[in-house]
């Protein structure tokens, strides 16, 4: 980036916009690292907290398109400016969306907590912490304007696809196993679903980071790994 | 070199975005001073090429190149190729008072002659001897304020003075005194500067409209004028071009720092 802007208030606008932005993102990824450890604690009361916490980044989205809208409205943006706020609303929007699947986990959790456990949860820690240093990361490309580190985010939404996979399949055969997990076991499907999308969406970010950065989009075609809708339990029709 | 002023308007059909001047290695000099150096741009027919840049980075340099306007200016030099549908401008056949008519130019501030609406407009065309007889000239003079969205508020009036009218009607005459010519290629320099909002929203919806059957080259200090009615922009700073290129390519994501820093307030 070049040096600041003749008038330095624009300057100062913009850098609240990306502010603002960050300070969602923190917000959001400690939501969803929170959701997780209610489940691995079997802690509603945490889980209840992480629900109210969404308000904040709601708020916050608010904010980010007040913002937003006010230095359209007022600077006239143009070049690297205009992608910066462009680039701003669509992120603010896809962070309120992550936040609400972390709050929709720690629902889930709350419904678990209410029944003994009976279902396997190792694999959702584990998405858990690949997506919340996609977060993480995604963050910290965003703050320093890094395209090299959002490609890297980008490309690693594959793994996480793929450890879902295994999950769902996982789940599948347990319940196959076992009916009376049935109804924990789709909690948890849903909760592994709901990580894989916040893993989703930190690809849309990172495209978005390098749009802003580059003022181009990414060429390479996007890594797709869910497979899990065209999934088959074998035998299920004998 | 023949200019025949309205030929080239009808011989081509108006989708056709060719090239219809092409500037190489153009070097203009006052005195010792070398305004512009070695610009190379090439002018589509039928768009809107704006022309931005800080004070004193030579695009109305290169503007009044076009039309030998600088040949005016007591130690003047011009050296490069200026070429013109493949002619040469400051070649020696070049008579450059035809070029003037096939090349119009609308200034800064409106500068209606003192004399009546119908005698601004019907000026040229008599120099010119554009028309046969008085219905020649008054169907010459009338179209012309038709195009140049005057007619309307002028119609009544056609026999008072010029300067009577308002500054965004007087800009519009001033586009009308040009039409009347039948120019191929109309140089505006900073034409909305002294005009209110609404005068350069009707101004700039009549560069829309022109450019159907005009090329239209615009220097304008307004990046968001820039933007909104060009197709082609062209970025100058100390005398050169530094970018030039579709316009909302160069008002998203243009290649150069300079012209990112320029467009987005950043230069000092």
């Amino acid at each position: 980036m070049s040096s600041g802007h003749i008038v330095k208030s624009f300057d100062e606008e913009l850098e609240d916009v990306r502010n603002t932005i960050v300070e969602m993102g923190g917000l959001a990824e400690s939501q969803l690292e929170a959701a997780v450890r209610s489940l691995t604690e079997r802690n509603t009361e945490l889980a209840l907290k992480t629900i109210e916490a969404d308000k904040a980044v709601d708020s916050l989205e608010q904010e980010v398109d007040n913002k937003a809208i006010r230095v359209l409205a007022l600077r006239n943006p143009v070049a690297d400016d205009l992608r910066l706020v462009i680039s701003a609303l669509k992120i603010a929007s896809v962070l309120e969306r992550v936040a609400d699947y972390a709050a929709n986990i720690s629902k889930r959790v709350i419904a678990l907590n209410t029944s003994p456990s009976l279902a396997p949860i190792s694999s959702i820690p584990r998405m858990g912490d690949m997506v919340r240093r996609m977060i993480d990361d995604t963050l910290k490309a965003y703050a320093i304007g890094d395209p090299d580190l959002a490609y890297d985010v980008w490309r690693r939404d594959q793994e996480v696809d793929q450890l879902y996979n295994s999950m769902f399949r996982e789940l599948l055969t347990f319940m196959m196993e076992d009916p009376r997990s049935i109804t924990s076991c789709t909690h948890l499907i849903f909760m592994a679903k709901n990580i894989e999308r916040i893993g989703d969406h930190m690809t849309n970010i990172a495209e978005i980071i390098i749009y802003q950065v580059t003022g181009e989009m990414p060429t390479e075609p996007r890594p797709k790994g869910d497979k899990t809708s065209v999934t088959m339990i074998e035998n299920e029709n004998p | 070199m023949q200019i025949q002023a309205e030929e080239n308007v009808e011989s081509h059909p108006n989708t056709d975005h060719g090239v219809i001047i092409s500037t190489r290695d153009v070097n203009v000099y006052y005195g010792d001073n070398h305004a512009l150096q070695g610009v190379s741009l090439n002018i589509n027919k039928h768009q809107v090429t704006s022309l931005i840049g800080p004070s004193g980075c030579g695009k109305s340099t290169y503007l009044r190149c076009i039309n030998r306007m600088n040949d005016t200016v007591d130690g003047c030099r011009v050296t490069g190729e200026i070429l013109l549908d493949g002619v040469d401008i400051y070649g020696p056949d070049v008579d450059e008072v035809l070029l003037r008519a096939r090349v119009g130019m609308v200034f800064q501030k409106p500068n209606p002659f003192p004399k009546s609406i119908y005698d601004n407009v019907a000026y040229g065309p008599r120099i010119h001897g554009l028309a046969q007889n008085k219905d020649d000239l008054d169907e010459i003079v009338l179209t012309s304020l038709e195009k140049a969205g005057l007619i309307k508020e002028v119609q009544d009036r056609l026999h008072s003075s010029g300067t009577g009218l308002s500054g965004g009607q007087q800009q519009r005459l001033c586009i009308a005194r040009a039409l009347a010519v039948r120019p191929d290629i109309i140089l505006m320099d900073e034409p909305c500067s002294a005009l209110d909002p609404i005068a350069t929203a009707k101004v700039e919806e009549l560069i829309d409209e022109l450019k159907e059957n005009y090329t239209i080259i615009i220097v304008t200090h307004s990046m968001q004028q820039a933007a909104r009615i060009s197709q082609q922009t062209a970025f100058f700073h100390l005398g050169e071009i530094v970018e030039t290129g579709n316009t909302e390519k160069l008002f998203t994501s243009p290649s150069d720092e300079r012209t990112q820093g320029y467009i987005t307030g950043r230069f000092g």
